[in-house]
């Protein structure tokens, strides 16, 4: 029979992770980052966001007490620093899904490692996002009115809203990621359970291990149940940031009322969201010696995603212009004219630069394998993101029908301020994440190693052509 | 209460391999002898363990296919109902029952059930969370997680017979028998 195994390694590619490990070596690697005595920079690191996120929420206090004055919103603006951050967060998670969801069903192997803390950065990115629409509403007590709940009205909410979908849009998805992340994560959960030395630690991990035994019988439903999830997932990494979108599109300002907006919103969120996956890959790599797991294979590769998206994300851009020009609309093609050379021209170079021009060096295949390049750059991308999404919201609105109206935004130090108490939110939830959870899937990179292919040529080869697709 | 009680008398025999051909191969061996109720157990899934073992794949699909069907018309019919039936509102002078706009919400609400659907169904097809399985009364099985790979065969099963399902396990390659009890 000539029957080659799809998954069978491609002679020609290099190894997805190299050093030729034992299955134990991988135990111990990831699992001893869990166990090991807490390093003093991780004390350093999580008091400075600790101290972020403290802050973040002083603010919040001040703000429900006050009301959302304290921020630089005005008429015309109504929308600031909020729904900037609120779109920049979930956008920054649409890449963990991507790779846990949409490459695993390409079966792009390589996924395996870092898809664990990709999906880890989704969940805490939305956590990030939902924060802030939620706050901006000025009465959040009555966010509940979104639920479709009785209430003492009876009325029941408009469905046919942008931002209702929105809300259900958001819900699902960090629903679905936290289940997809838990699910993958319950046989390392195990394994931690099994090495753990300490009885209460043995008995925490135990419980969200929920006494996973590897059997074959529990194998198979949680291979399908992975699989579906990410088959499940796969439409929220379009659909998520489309809604997103259409919070814009839907309304007939100039600068927001276009139909490009959601492949384009899509393709700045996969962009952007690639960019944060790699500087925190980076990060981890140097910090906890995952050189061999994280290769920098895997960095070119995110590289070239960053730079795909990123020509998408250009192309958008000139689009825009073009078919502002192209509409003959007045107040369309002021708006854009005045994006590029008026009040906020700044923010848009800003943005110009670091989404359009900065992502062109990956052509090079030595800048794709250059770490320091590859950080700075995965830094000033983000930069541009935030950029692109305040352009947007902002110019948009601070210059629309009616001159006699138009105002220009200016921050206060709350708007700084909680961006900023995001990031600390963010990342001390990172930080708690990579101290106590294996950031590296094991059982799956325990599959992707070369000795766990069974090199057998009997009647189940066929069945690793057609079932069983973990990995 | 009958399930209770056999579970309180369960007994596993289990016996260590060498590595997921060995596995597998055992697996067949211990399929061909009769045994149903057994299992393999391994750090990562095993291509081809399911016809090895004689299972069937999983028939988890059925599950999510029927929730999300429920989902699917579900979310579409509570919007319905609230929007053109209980208390209808005018607004910005749409139909009521505005079907296409309707759509992702349907969309989100599908998602979300046949994502629960798929968590909840594997974990009760797996019979998950339990904790108190004779398994984990042996220090060896820990490493299961790590890079052990195990057969176990339970007391339940009608072939089983402390002996000969033992000296089987052995001649099937099978290292570190262990008898375990609840």
């Amino acid at each position: 029979m000539n029957i080659k195994a799809p998954d069978a390694p491609n002679k020609s590619e290099q190894p997805l992770i190299a050093g030729n490990l034992t299955f134990h070596d991988v135990t111990e690697k990831i699992s001893g980052v869990v166990e090991s005595g807490t390093p003093r920079l991780w004390y350093a690191l999580i008091s400075i966001t600790g101290l972020l996120s403290l802050m973040f929420f002083i603010m919040l206090g001040h703000l429900f007490f006050t009301g959302i004055g304290i921020w630089g919103l005005q008429i015309p603006v109504g929308w600031g620093f909020d729904i900037t951050n609120f779109v920049f967060w979930v956008g920054i998670g649409h890449a963990g899904t991507l790779i846990s969801a949409i490459l695993f069903l390409l079966r792009q192997r390589w996924r395996t490692s870092i898809n664990r803390f990709a999906e880890a950065m989704t969940i805490f990115a939305v956590i990030c996002a939902g924060i802030f629409p939620a706050i901006h509403v000025g009465r959040p007590w009555l966010l509940f009115y979104v639920f479709p709940v009785p209430n003492q009205m009876s009325i029941w909410p408009n469905f046919r809203s942008p931002l209702l979908w929105d809300f259900f849009a958001v819900g699902t998805y960090f629903t679905c990621s936290l289940l997809f992340w838990y699910l993958g994560m319950v046989p390392d959960l195990a394994t931690i359970r099994n090495r753990a030395k300490n009885r209460i630690k043995k008995i925490i991990y135990g419980i969200f291990a929920l006494g996973w035994r590897g059997g074959n019988r529990q194998w198979r439903h949680y291979e399908l149940a992975y699989l579906l999830l990410a088959g499940i997932s796969t439409p929220l990494v379009l659909s998520v940031h489309s809604v997103v979108s259409t919070d814009f599109s839907v309304s007939i300002l100039p600068g927001w009322h276009s139909t490009i907006f959601p492949p384009y919103f899509v393709a700045g969120a996969i962009f952007s969201g690639f960019a944060m996956v790699l500087t925190l890959a980076i990060i981890a790599r140097k910090v906890f010696k995952l050189d061999n797991y994280i290769t920098l294979n895997h960095l070119d590769k995110m590289n070239k995603i960053i730079l795909v998206t990123g020509l998408m994300v250009s192309y958008s851009y000139v689009v825009e212009f073009f078919m502002a020009w192209y509409s003959g609309n007045l107040y369309e093609r002021f708006t854009f004219w005045s994006r590029a050379t008026g009040p906020y021209a700044w923010a848009f170079w800003i943005m110009f630069f670091c989404n359009v021009v900065v992502p062109q060096i990956f052509w090079s295949k030595r800048f794709r394998a250059h770490i320091a390049v590859m950080f700075v750059a995965s830094i000033l991308i983000n930069v541009g993101m935030w950029f692109e999404r305040y352009v947007i919201i902002v110019s948009s609105l601070s210059q629309d029908f009616l001159p006699s109206s138009w105002q220009y935004f200016k921050p206060t130090i709350y708007d700084i301020g909680m961006l900023i108490g995001s990031f600390g939110i963010f990342l001390t939830l990172f930080l708690l994440f990579v101290r106590f959870l294996p950031m590296v899937a094991m059982s799956e990179v325990k599959a992707v190693l070369p000795q766990a292919n069974v090199h057998h040529q009997g009647p189940e080869a066929i069945e690793l052509e057609t079932g069983n697709v973990r990995g | 209460m009958r399930m209770a009680k056999k579970e309180t008398k369960m007994q596993v025999i289990l016996a260590q391999f060498d590595g997921a051909e060995a596995l597998l191969d055992a697996a067949r061996g211990v399929r061909d002898a009769g045994y149903r109720k057994f299992d393999c157990h391994s750090p990562y899934p095993i291509h081809g363990m399911n016809s090895a073992m004689g299972v069937t794949r999983s028939y988890l699909g059925f599950i999510v296919g029927t929730v999300a069907a429920i989902g699917l018309l579900g979310a579409f019919y509570m919007q319905y109902w609230m929007s053109a039936v209980d208390y209808k509102v005018i607004i910005s002078g749409k139909p009521f029952n505005s079907f296409q706009a309707f759509l992702p919400v349907v969309f989100a609400l599908t998602v979300l059930l046949s994502a629960f659907a798929a968590f909840i169904g594997s974990m009760m097809l797996n019979r998950l969370p339990r904790h108190n399985h004779p398994l984990f009364s042996s220090a060896n099985f820990e490493r299961v997680t790590d890079d052990g790979f195990f057969i176990s065969v339970e007391s339940g099963d009608p072939k089983y017979e402390l002996k000969k399902t033992r000296e089987l396990l052995q001649s099937l390659g099978g290292v570190n028998v262990e008898v375990l009890e609840t």
